[in-house]
Formats: C-alpha cells, structure tokens, sequence
C-alpha cells in the first residue's frame, strides 16, 4: 500500500510518494516545469487512478493533460483539450478545479477562468463547456477577485446526477437540478461586506465549498470573511465562525468519510494576509463547526508568515485520514492521524497552489 | 494558385527550441499558406495544432507573451494577423522576455 501526494505549484507539479504509511516521503522531478498548476484531480473510478492538471504557462497559454500512471507521463490532445467555443468571445485562462462524477463513469466537471463549468464524457481527456451557465443572465454581473474570475467549487451531488454546485469569486454559489441546464443562486445567509447591500442575491465572494461526508444536503463555506454551514443544501447559511480566531482564509476541507468533521487554515483578515497571531495552526470541528480546535502538534512554533490557498489544503482516503496542507512558501504539512499531529514533508518548493492525496 | 484557387506563398517558419517538442522536434517548418500572417497560421492550426495553441487562442489571438517576427518585423507593428507575407518569407517564433 503506497500513498500518493500531489503538489501543484508556481512552477510545475511536484509529485511524492510513501511507501511506509506516511512517515517519509520521496519526492520526483517537476513536470510541467515553469508552469502553474492550479487544479489536480484524481479519478479513483478509473482503474489507473488517472490524474487530472490543469497547467499553465505564462508564455504559451493553458491546457488539461491526464496521467494513468501515477503522474510518471502525461498526455494531452493535439486540438485544445479545454477550449471556449467561437460564439463565448472569450479564451480560456485558467482551470481552476477538476471534480469526477460519483455517479456517471466517464464524467469529469472542470471549473474555469472566466467564470465557466466544462464537462467531460471521456474521463477528462477532452471538455465541452455547459452553455447553462454560461448564458446566465447574471454572467455580465460576475465579478473577479484577485485572483482572477474564476470557478473554483464543483460539487456533483453524491446520488443525484441532475444535481451540481459551483461556486466562484465573485460570484458566489449556484445550484443546478437539471443537469446543468438552468442555475440558480444560493446565496441567502452569506454576506459580502464589499457591497453597498451587503446582502445581495449573488456576487459574494465564496472561497471554497465542501459538502459533508454523512449528510449530502449540508455544506460548509469559507468566504471572503464569513465562515458557514448550511444544512438545506445551500438554501440558507449561517455563520460557524465562533471559535475561530478570525472568518477570513481561503481553504475548507471537509473529512471524507466522518460527519460533522471538517478543517481549515484562517488568515487573519483580508487587508492582513498573515495566519492570526502568526502561528501555523490548522483549525478542526468535529460537531459541524460549532466548535472548533486548534491543532498545532508538529507545526513550526516559530513566527509564521505564509498562506494557504483555497485548494492547498486536502485529506487522502486511508483508512485513518490523512490531512495536508501546502504554503505559499513551499512548504507542505501532512499528518497521518486526521491532524492531531502533523510533519513537514517538503519544503523550498515554489508557492504552492493546489494538493491532492490518496492510496494506492 | 492553391487548390482553392487563392493565392498561396511558400514560408519558413521558425520554431524556438522550448515549443519544438510541439511539433516533433522541429526546428524550421516549410509551409504553404495564404498572403497573411493570419492565413499562415491557420495553416499551422491545421498540420501543426500543438505547436499552434502555444501561440494562438482559441479565439485565434496571438498570445501576450509570444511575439512572431515576419522578415524580422514585430508582427504586432505591421498589422498582427494581417501582415502580408511575400514568397519565401521567414516567420520567426520567439517568446518574449517576461516570468518570474
């Protein structure tokens, strides 16, 4: 039994393994060097594991390539792979986010900048945007972070194949129950301070998303200040920020497999990007967030200064979760018991940017 | 004439050494191809597709960072897509001087 960590950074993908149950790591050559690697995703369906990149280069422009075995050698198409159609007026930037369907083989979403949903019937190997979202009225209206506008949540409901979440910055949440064709804001509950309504329909600027491991219908979200739970499936949100030291940051990870259990990394506000206090503490809930933890065994006690970004942090699938989390200084912390103590794995990489772990 | 009937013109284009593995590991292409920087890389689009989305979007713009030098003239200074190409023209590929 090996496990598998994938780290997406600056420039290129860094890929480690261990083969004593998480306590070394080996760490193998970049592919994709000198480019960015925002989205991994990994198709447990498929018999390889196929892995799933979105890279690119700030010279010669974005692509998706795929991997079947273990991210050794990557492939992509000669035609773009992930391409807007002539009719959008627009080029693909960026793809922010990959997310297989757990009900339909073959089916890989992908979330992009500008603000788009692609799907993939071929196990990822090539996309075709969903003009459902693209055409919706309040497209014109979606703003861009700092990080540009982007789709950066795709949350395929369990069991229910008609039922997708995306959520962007800025934007905010939308709902699909009809596979994509029509969508719908789900916004109520979540502020966005940046307004002049703070309390708008859409437009908030949601960081990330996850979706329980016991209860389908209920969510957490961290957001541009504001962290929230919502138990109607996005209908309505409130807030679980009581017992963090702060509601900024950007990740939130919820446990695969245990209810109610769910982690993340505040910052400390959006004009003082620097975990509170700078110490490097990763917060838990095990109730859903009504409480949280702060866990900090094995993490550096000296002052800290680095982020972690909205897809640096991730669990594997082992049978006792493991937890990671990348920097914006190139340093990635795993733990092998669920984040009551932790290690570092890597360090001097460049900022890293996404993380992706599992078993093999 | 083409077989279409247009007007077509024989080009060298030059690849640089990071997108050669785009196109087999070439370093000079010879191409056949409409009187415009634009016709030329539709041709590329066709026989060359790797190599041409390193330098084109899907929208069929030249990317920021790539500039292309048509007889040693920035493209970007002589009409972009439309710079008329002459037989026997040397299309230059070249990333432009930018990263961190």
């Amino acid at each position: 039994m090996a496990h598998v960590l994938c780290i997406g950074t600056e420039k290129g993908l860094f890929t480690a393994r261990s083969d004593d149950d998480r306590r070394s790591w080996e760490i193998g050559v970049p592919q994709f060097q000198m480019t960015n690697v925002y989205a991994v995703g990994v198709d447990k369906r498929s018999s390889t594991n196929r892995l799933l990149a979105g890279v690119t280069s700030s010279h010669f422009g974005p692509s998706v390539a795929v991997s079947d075995d273990l991210g050794a050698t990557w492939s992509e198409p000669d035609e773009p792979p992930l391409a807007f159609p002539d009719a959008a007026g627009v080029a693909l930037e960026r793809v922010w986010q990959f997310a297989a369907s757990p009900t339909a083989a073959g089916v890989v979403y992908a979330g992009t900048q500008p603000s788009a949903l692609f799907k993939s019937t071929d196990g990822g190997q090539t996309y075709d945007m969903m003009p459902g979202l693209w055409n919706h009225p309040h497209r014109p209206q979606w703003g861009a972070g700092f990080g540009g506008q982007a789709i950066h949540t795709v949350l395929p409901h369990p069991s229910d194949p008609d039922r997708l979440l995306v959520a962007m910055s800025t934007g905010g949440v939308y709902r699909s129950e009809d596979a994509g064709v029509s969508w719908n804001p789900a916004n109520k509950g979540i502020k966005a301070y940046f307004f002049p309504d703070p309390w708008p329909e859409f437009g908030q600027c949601v960081h990330k998303v996850a979706r329980d491991a016991g209860d389908p219908e209920r969510l957490y979200a961290q957001n541009h200040h504001g962290v929230y739970r919502s138990d109607d499936g996005g209908d309505s949100w409130g807030s679980i920020a009581d017992g963090l030291p702060t509601d900024f940051g950007f990740t939130m990870v919820a446990h695969p497999s245990k209810p109610g259990v769910l982690y993340t990394f505040p910052i400390e506000a959006d004009g003082r990007r620097y975990p509170p206090d700078f110490r490097c503490r990763v917060y838990r809930s095990t109730d859903a967030g009504a409480t949280w933890k702060a866990l900090d065994n094995g993490l550096p006690t000296d002052d800290f200064y680095p982020v972690v970004l909205r897809d640096a942090m991730c669990t594997d699938d082992a049978a006792v979760t493991g937890v990671y989390f990348g920097t914006r200084s190139g340093e990635v912390f795993g733990s092998a018991d669920e984040g009551d103590s932790w290690s570092l794995i890597a360090e001097h990489l460049p900022d890293v940017l996404c993380v992706r772990a599992f078993q093999v | 004439m083409g077989d279409d009937g247009c007007s077509t013109v024989s080009v060298t284009v030059l690849v640089p050494g990071v997108l050669r593995a785009e196109c087999g590991g070439s370093s000079t292409l010879a191409l056949r191809s409409g009187p415009t920087l634009g016709a030329l890389l539709d041709e590329l689009a066709a026989c060359q597709p790797r190599l041409h989305r390193r330098i084109r979007s899907e929208q069929s713009v030249i990317r920021r960072y790539v500039n292309v030098y048509v007889d040693g003239e920035d493209c970007r200074l002589t009409g972009v897509l439309a710079t008329p190409l002459r037989a026997g023209a040397e299309v230059q590929i070249l990333p432009s001087v930018a990263g961190g």
